[in-house]
Order: structure tokens, then C-alpha cells, then sequence
């Protein structure tokens, strides 16, 4: 497996969405939520990234800010790639799904917005998956307070 | 790559998700206080019984004790520790139970095995309703005594005391199969103790 240099790929996706669309240092590779869905499917189809398998969205909590990071795998062309997307807004997270473009997406985006509260526009089947209905708040927030605590 | 929306049934799961939440947190308000073990009355002194109900007492316990069916209620790593217990390396058969099953309708013990979760609790209580009297219940690894490590998390009951009246508590994370055997041999002491005409849990 080869992992991809992000800012070969940060090139690519400059040429591809103008200059906007992400950012690249050493070994970082960063998008911008608004242009998540136009990214990850072009990442997807092109011939040249061809990523047909997502392995993990993972939702990360800065107090500040939070982040969600895609681990992606190409199956076919055998090489991986991780990016990262910063949501500012700390009290409202929303982000678009990824869920039209890779379906194993579906529930680990439910997870993220079972536990961390990060909304994903676009999914489809949103709501919570392993805490119950009308559970309070989000426990895997850096602030959440237990409420037997 | 279009998605089909969700399957409809006669209740919209929104509705159905809704009703769950209700019925969990519901639940979790009305179980914060723990359950005391029933073992008190039977260690208090004997009630006034004369020598034939003593002898059908001594008859009934013995057939109690001998054939004990366990219903299983394995939730986590601890139900790993059950099932090895009633394989054939520590053998449960030679204490006249190796019938496990998943069903509460025949069964006299409940050996609850494992983590249990807020929102799996009202079905470990239903579960123990379903049980014809007289009933026992064990508390497998810490987690059944306290909620073990995962004591103070947003999701796990600590204590599963707070749900069913709980009768042997085996400490262990996971206990080893000979403490779970010598729980039950705990549980056989008990039920030599019962009377036939006395309920197992008062009330
Ligand atoms: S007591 Fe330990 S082994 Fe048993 S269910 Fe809890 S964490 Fe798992």
C-alpha cells in the first residue's frame, strides 16, 4: 500500500477546484466542508485516486472546533490517503455526508452524530444508532457532563 | 449511487425510536435505588413450621437444588466465562444443570453475564418478570456488582441491583468458571434454605 503525498494531491485538487477547496503541508491534507461532496466524489472516479473504499470517518473534538478525518483505500490502485475537515462552529457542527458517495459512511456518520452532535446534511437516514431517543446531550463531547455526576 | 429511503412499516421508525427513548428513560428515573437481597428473611429465624412441612420442604429443595435451569442473560466478555463454564473442561452438568437456555419460561436462575447498558435494562427486567417463581438471579463480574469499569459512564446501570433484586454477586473481571461454580454452589445453599410455600422474592 502506498500512501499518497497530500501535496501531490493538494496539487490535483487545485488544478481540479481552484484554490479554495483544500490545503496541504508535509504529511496534512486538509478540505473545506462546503466542498467536501465535489472532493470525495472526485476523489472517488478519477482514474488516477480511484478511492472505491472508505475505511473510517472519525469525528474529533478541539473544545475549540471539531474535525472529522477520512481514511480512504483504493482497492484497485492499492494506495491510501487521510484527510482532514475542520467544522468552526463549536455549538452547531454541521457538515455534509459523505453517505451518497461511499454507503459504509451511513452509520459511522450516525455514530458521530449519536455521540459528538455533528450534524451531516444530505444523510439519509440520520438520527441516533446507539444511544436511545431523547438521551441528553452528546457524552462523547470534551464538555459533556455525566448527569449523575 | 441513489439511496432507497428507509422501509415503511405500520409505525414509522421515528415513532418506534421515539417510544424506545420514552421507555428507557423512563425506566432509568424509577430504577436509581438499589434493590436489597432477598437473602435477609431466609437467614431471620425459622417461622413456627411443624415436621411434615419441614420434611416436604427438605423433598422439594432437594429436586430444586439438583435440577436448577439456568436462563442465560450473557451481555459482554463475562458470558465468554459462562460458556466456557458449562463446556466440558469445568462441566456445570455435574451440578444438575447444564440445560441453558435462551427462554425465561422454564427456568429457576437468571445468571446475568456481563455490561449491562441503560437501554438494555428494561429487557433484562422483562425478561425476569417472565420467570415462574420461585427465581434466583446472579450477578456475573463486576460489572453486575457495581458496573466495573465502567462505573460513572453515561450508559452502563451501575449495579444490576438497581433492576432485579439480585441473590449471589461473583467479583471478577471476568470471574474465573470456578467462582461462577462455587456462586451457584452459593445459590444451591440458598435454596436448601427456602420453604415450597414461602415466594423467593417477597412481594
Ligand atoms: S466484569 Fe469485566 S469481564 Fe465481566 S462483563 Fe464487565 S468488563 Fe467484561
Amino acid at each position: 500500500m502506498l500512501d499518497l503525498d497530500c501535496i501531490a494531491v493538494h496539487e490535483r485538487l487545485k488544478d481540479k477546484f481552484g484554490e479554495g477547496a483544500s490545503a496541504a503541508d508535509n504529511g496534512r491534507l486538509s478540505v473545506k466542508p462546503d466542498r467536501l461532496t465535489e472532493v470525495a466524489a472526485f476523489l472517488r472516479d478519477d482514474p488516477e485516486f480511484n478511492f472505491d473504499y472508505l475505511n473510517s470517518v472519525t469525528g474529533v473534538d478541539h473544545k475549540t472546533h471539531f474535525s472529522l478525518i477520512y481514511r480512504l483505500t483504493s482497492l484497485s490502485r492499492k494506495q491510501r490517503l487521510d484527510f482532514r475537515v475542520d467544522l468552526t462552529d463549536h455549538d452547531k457542527p454541521t457538515a455534509p455526508s459523505v453517505t451518497p458517495v461511499w454507503r459504509g459512511a451511513d452509520l459511522q456518520e450516525r455514530e458521530i452524530y449519536d455521540l459528538m452532535g455533528i450534524e451531516f446534511t444530505g444523510h439519509p437516514n440520520l438520527k441516533r444508532i446507539l444511544l436511545w431517543d431523547g438521551f441528553p446531550g452528546y457524552p462523547l463531547r470534551k464538555d459533556w457532563v455525566d448527569r449523575d455526576a | 449511487m441513489a439511496i432507497e429511503p428507509p422501509r415503511n412499516f405500520a409505525y414509522s421508525d421515528i415513532e418506534l425510536d421515539a417510544r424506545e427513548g420514552e421507555i428507557v428513560e423512563s425506566f432509568l428515573k424509577s430504577h436509581q435505588t438499589a434493590i436489597p437481597d432477598p437473602i435477609d428473611w431466609l437467614n431471620a429465624p425459622p417461622l413456627a413450621s411443624n415436621v411434615l412441612l419441614t420434611s416436604v420442604d427438605k423433598v422439594v429443595n432437594w429436586s430444586r437444588h439438583y435440577s436448577m435451569w439456568p436462563v442465560t442473560f450473557g451481555l459482554a466478555c463475562c458470558a465468554i466465562e459462562m460458556m466456557c463454564t458449562a463446556a466440558s473442561r469445568f462441566d456445570l452438568a455435574r451440578f444438575g444443570m447444564e440445560i441453558f437456555r435462551a427462554s425465561p419460561r422454564q427456568a429457576d436462575l437468571m445468571i446475568v453475564a456481563g455490561t449491562l447498558t441503560w437501554k438494555m435494562a428494561p429487557w433484562l427486567k422483562r425478561i425476569y418478570d417472565q420467570m415462574p417463581d420461585p427465581k434466583w438471579v446472579l450477578a456475573m463480574g463486576s460489572c453486575g456488582t457495581s458496573g466495573g469499569i465502567f462505573k460513572g459512564s453515561y450508559s452502563v446501570v451501575p449495579g444490576f441491583n438497581k433492576i432485579v433484586p439480585i441473590d449471589v454477586y461473583v467479583p471478577g473481571c471476568p470471574p474465573r468458571p470456578e467462582a461462577l461454580l462455587q456462586a451457584i454452589l452459593d445459590i444451591h445453599a440458598k435454596v436448601d434454605k427456602m420453604s415450597p410455600t414461602r415466594r423467593a422474592v417477597e412481594g
